[in-house]
């Protein structure tokens, strides 16, 4: 026994714990790759869901018991996850990338419709997969894995590959069609681009095309899909049609007050004026028995994690856990935005549920393995000598 | 210069970059969140009396419309599962200012005893979550229903809505065949589809009310409504209309399953009839039944026991679940399988000595008439239902050929097309003993097996259906209990048809039909008492099966229990030969032989079907009186 160990110990029954405990605690949850304050927070974040789930679905004990069940699949996977080092990442971010592709293009041959659309690959009493929900994840890895091995800022060769690798899986998303899923995935590679340090002179440039393309992309899009843009502008203009979840949902969130009108409680949420209220329109249950400061503190706690993943990201010593982890959290951040936008009315609708509080098994999946790459990237740090 | 950057990376600069795009990321995260406040603010704060009004006073709210349940006709458009209006009383506490005063005032306006009342205020807690209504009473009469709508402004909250109720007309002797709706169960609930059930209260439970319950149901509507703060309706915004229940036409024949069940009154049994050449079921008939009406309201607990304890089992259907010896009846089936393998011809004769033995066994398998029948060809011995010709027979078959052409027929299988709860019954086979007995198949079991007894086990439904393929001369046509479904007739033709049996020789069918037809006009026929006045040919077998335990928890007094171990009696026929045009199994329990107890309720079914003389009058009225009233409705 050295001297230190020895002192340690003693320190330990002296009773002189602290210093010596927070160091073993500390190690403790790094032996286990794991973040005490993201995983805090994203228990808080999960436990408020449920409650809200519970009032949202009726009050019915099923739901919230089967979320409940999918959140402990998502934690597992997340603490898998957390297992791996970026290294080992890095590696896979091509084969799971083109392995999406693949489904992708599986989809679109022999995809079961689902929804009036092409998202599920089935594979008869073993499994339903959506590999557009891989595919949040495959994006930002190969990207990430693409642009730490070249010369930053990218520019040039580099970008168009770049353009290419993300335009692949977008245009087979887009097509199934899921326009809302293509752009997130879409976003996520961009924010991988950006993080990497893209020009301010392309990033303008970029938008204006984007701008000049809209009148394109209008006349592609599919008569539901323009529709719900119109409705989004004009809700009022078809209030028992495509108008009628907007009006409901708003309502639902005015008449909740500063205040809320209390759990359970939500007169327009319990007698069912409101449409999927337990899935993408859960914010409208929240907002109507919560009121402001609830959906503020919800928000608040939403800030609280992206703030924490980006500082993580930050922390990250090699370029592709950084590039990696950065646009992970920034793309959890854009479901929130989209999701409250949409349901508050100042986003049209576009099925984004709220992270780890609307129902259903797949995103919270993808969301807490996101969580897992999170912690891996921090966890697997060489420690520097001091 | 340039080209030299191009080469390097930079670990610092790269960081350096990424901090200072993800302060920006920052940035713009809270400026997002901050437009997200805003609209919040605006929504929750600076507009929320308007909201707040819409949301209270100017409620929309989505009412299901439960779609209508298609009727069930007879193959004569005779109704026998029709909907009867009833009016229920409910309530929504959440729109009811002072619960108290409101239920002493219904107790007032009902007349009600003080016991109803109080229950009246169990059942107003009764729901599932808020703004539900809760029932309080159901099956007002027309005074009630006067009383309150004169009273209903002092009444906020209290509804009377009217509901169509199941009902059999009747119940007794078409409930097995039928089955019955109840209400939805919580099983029930998480499977069915939420959105088209969300205004139905009953589903098929069993029978044909079950098998068809997707067709009968229909497709559920809804309208979306303005309503008051008190939840009253004040105007409709829009509606889709729901679509209902598509009419089911049987192919029963109601005269022919009343006389079956009148045949069987007083007794425990089943009878069955199919017309062979359309695999129409005529008649399914399971005595005793049951009053299905009192499952439709929900029955009380004293009166289900009764019907479940009752030792004669009621809610039994023998028809399709009522396993059984088959006994001698099998015989023609076998003689079959024997010409199609080539181990007996027709002309051949065998002697028999009043029993058979197994080589190099002493134990002498007897026949029925002790002292035997002397020289039997296949016709006699059919006929006379001898057991050493059927032994011998069953040797020289084995056990594995016997299966496979009783498979074929139909036996140890689910037969019917649409018949819900269908029990496959037991073919025995090798493979059977060894799974179920781990115990290898011995060849005096297979003796037993050529006289319908041992492990053989038949439902009458099955027995009625190789019946009718055998009088098809092997063609089969799966039987079915729904001749149209709305406009849309079942085709006769159904998938998954097993295939038709195919003898060497054609002529082989008749020569089984002849002994079948000396069965009952034969002058040593077994059943030659039913054969007298036949006015078309008749082909019959009898069958006797010996009932060899009793359920070990069953208590019975001392005559009881000698009734309940006489033999079961068995028949099987059809008619007229050549043309098929029935075909019948009949089963008595306990009765006794079955050429003398089940053989004559055979002989009525055919003649009934044959010569028209099954009510058919009566039923023509029925049906006219039917649509009259649709008329006068």
């Amino acid at each position: 026994m050295s001297w230190s160990e020895l002192s340690r110990s003693l320190s330990g029954n002296l009773g002189r714990a602290p210093r010596g405990s927070m160091s073993r605690r500390r190690s403790a949850w790094q032996r286990i790759h794991l973040d005490p304050w993201l995983l805090g927070m994203l228990l808080l974040l999960m436990v408020a869901g449920l409650a809200v789930l519970y009032s949202a679905s009726g009050q019915r004990l099923a739901v919230v018991i089967a979320q409940g069940i999918r959140f402990g699949v998502a934690l597992v996977v997340m603490a898998g996850l957390a297992q791996l080092s970026p290294s080992t990442l890095q590696r896979w971010a091509l084969p799971v990338y083109g392995a999406g592709v693949l489904m992708l293009v599986a989809v679109e041959v022999v995809g079961d419709m689902g929804m009036g659309a092409q998202r599920w690959l089935v594979i008869p009493g073993v499994i339903r997969f959506q590999p557009s929900e891989m595919m949040k994840l495959a994006m930002p890895m190969m990207v990430a894995a693409w642009l730490s091995r070249r010369e930053l800022p990218p520019r040039g060769q580099d970008l168009a590959v770049c353009v290419l690798i993300i335009g692949l899986p977008v245009g087979l998303i887009a097509r199934q069609p899921d326009l809302g899923t293509s752009l997130l995935v879409a976003l996520a590679g961009v924010f991988v681009i950006l993080l990497a340090g893209l020009s301010w002179r392309i990033i303008l440039l970029c938008a204006t095309l984007v701008a000049a393309a809209l009148p394109l992309l209008w006349m592609n899009m599919h008569a539901y899909q323009q529709q719900r843009v119109l409705t989004f502008l004009d809700p009022e203009s078809d209030p028992l049609g495509a108008g009628w979840n907007i009006i409901q949902s708003t309502t639902a969130i005015g008449s909740g007050g500063l205040w809320g009108k209390g759990w359970l409680e939500g007169t327009q949420s319990q007698l069912e004026f409101l449409p999927e209220r337990h899935t993408d329109f859960i914010v409208a249950v929240l907002g109507e028995e919560f009121g402001l400061l609830g959906m503020l503190a919800f928000l608040l706690l939403y800030l609280l994690i992206v703030g924490r993943g980006l500082w993580l990201a930050g922390a990250a010593q090699e370029t592709f856990g950084r590039l990696l982890a950065g646009s992970i959290i920034l793309t959890f951040f854009i479901y929130v935005f989209v999701n409250v936008g949409m349901v508050s009315g100042i986003l049209p609708v576009v099925g984004v549920p709220l992270p780890l509080v609307s129902y259903g098994g797949t995103s919270s999946v993808t969301l807490m393995a996101g969580f897992g790459i999170l912690m891996a990237i921090h966890s697997h740090r060489r420690l520097l000598p001091r | 210069m340039r080209a030299k950057r191009d080469t390097l990376k930079n670990p610092q600069q790269e960081l350096r970059t990424f901090r200072v795009r993800a302060l920006l990321a920052v940035l713009v995260v809270i400026a997002l969140s901050g437009l997200l406040v805003g609209r919040l603010f605006y929504l929750q704060v600076v507009q929320h009396e308007v909201y707040s009004t819409r949301s209270e006073e100017n409620r929309v709210r989505v009412e299901p419309l439960p779609p209508t349940r298609g009727l069930i006709y007879d193959r004569n458009g005779v109704l026998v599962a029709e909907n009867r209006p009833t009016y229920n009383l409910t309530l929504v506490r959440e729109r009811v200012d002072d619960l108290d005063a409101t239920l002493a005032l219904l107790a007032d306006l009902l007349e009600l005893p003080a016991v109803e009342a109080e229950a009246f205020r169990a059942r107003s807690r009764q729901r599932q979550r808020p703004f539900q209504p809760a029932l309080l009473m159901s099956d007002l009469d027309e005074e009630q229903i006067a009383r309150l709508a004169v009273n209903r402004h002092r009444l906020p909250g209290v509804e009377v809505e009217a509901q169509l109720l199941r009902y059999y007309p009747d119940a007794e002797e078409m409930a097995h065949a039928l089955g019955y709706v109840g209400r939805i169960n919580r099983e029930e609930l998480e499977t069915l589809d939420p959105g088209n059930y969300a205004g139905t209260h009953f589903i098929g439970k069993t029978g044909v009310e079950r098998y068809y319950e997707q067709a009968l149901h229909g497709q559920a509507g809804l309208r979306k409504v303005e309503t008051n703060a008190r939840g009253r309706v004040l105007r409709e915004l829009g509606r889709t209309d729901p679509v209902p229940g598509a009419n089911l036409t049987l192919t029963l024949d109601k005269p022919l399953q009343r006389l079956a069940v009148d045949l069987l009154d007083g007794r425990r049994g089943s009878i069955v009839a199919i017309a062979p050449q359309s695999g129409e079921i005529l008649a399914l008939a399971s005595v005793p039944g049951f009053d299905s009406n009192q499952f439709v309201t929900g029955i009380d607990i004293a009166s289900y026991r009764a019907l479940q304890q009752d030792l004669d089992l009621p809610l039994f259907n023998r028809a399709i679940r009522g396993r059984y010896p088959p006994g001698s009846t099998i015989k023609p089936f076998l003689a079959l399988a024997g010409l199609a393998e080539g181990a007996i011809t027709p002309g051949e004769t065998l002697y028999d000595p009043g029993y058979f033995q197994l080589p190099n066994d002493s134990r002498r398998y007897r026949n029925w008439l002790r002292w035997g029948h002397g020289r039997v060809d296949l016709e006699r011995a059919i006929a006379v239902s001898n057991n050493t010709y059927f032994y011998t027979l069953a040797h020289e078959l084995g056990i594995d050929r016997i299966h496979e052409h009783m498979t074929a027929f139909g036996f140890g299988q689910r037969v019917a097309h649409d018949v819900y709860g269908e029990s496959a019954a037991l073919m025995p086979s090798r493979d059977w003993k060894r799974a179920r007995f781990n115990q290898p198949w011995y060849p005096g079991e297979t003796l037993s097996v050529g006289i319908g007894q041992g492990y053989w086990q038949v439902t009458p439904l099955q027995l009625a259906t190789a019946t009718a393929v055998l009088a098809n001369r092997g063609q089969w046509i799966t039987p079915r209990l729904a001749k149209r479904i709305g406009d849309e007739p079942v085709p006769t033709a159904l998938p998954d048809t097993p295939p038709d049996i195919e003898l060497g020789n054609d002529a082989w069918w008749d020569r089984v039909y002849a002994g079948m037809e000396k069965v009952v006009s034969g002058h040593e026929g077994t059943a030659r008492r039913i054969g007298q006045g036949l006015e078309y040919r008749l082909a019959g077998k009898s069958g006797t099966a010996q009932v060899f335990s009793l359920g070990k928890d069953q208590r019975y007094n001392a005559q009881e229990l000698k009734e309940r171990l006489r033999d079961h009696a068995l028949f099987l026929a059809f008619a007229p030969v050549g043309e098929p045009q029935i075909a019948v199994a009949v089963i008595v329990e306990n009765a006794g032989g079955g050429s003398t107890h089940a053989a004559g309720l055979a002989r009525a079914m055919t003649d009934a079907w044959l010569l028209g003389d099954r009510g058919e009058e009566e039923a023509d009225e029925a049906a006219a009186d039917e649509r009259q009233m649709a008329g006068a409705g």
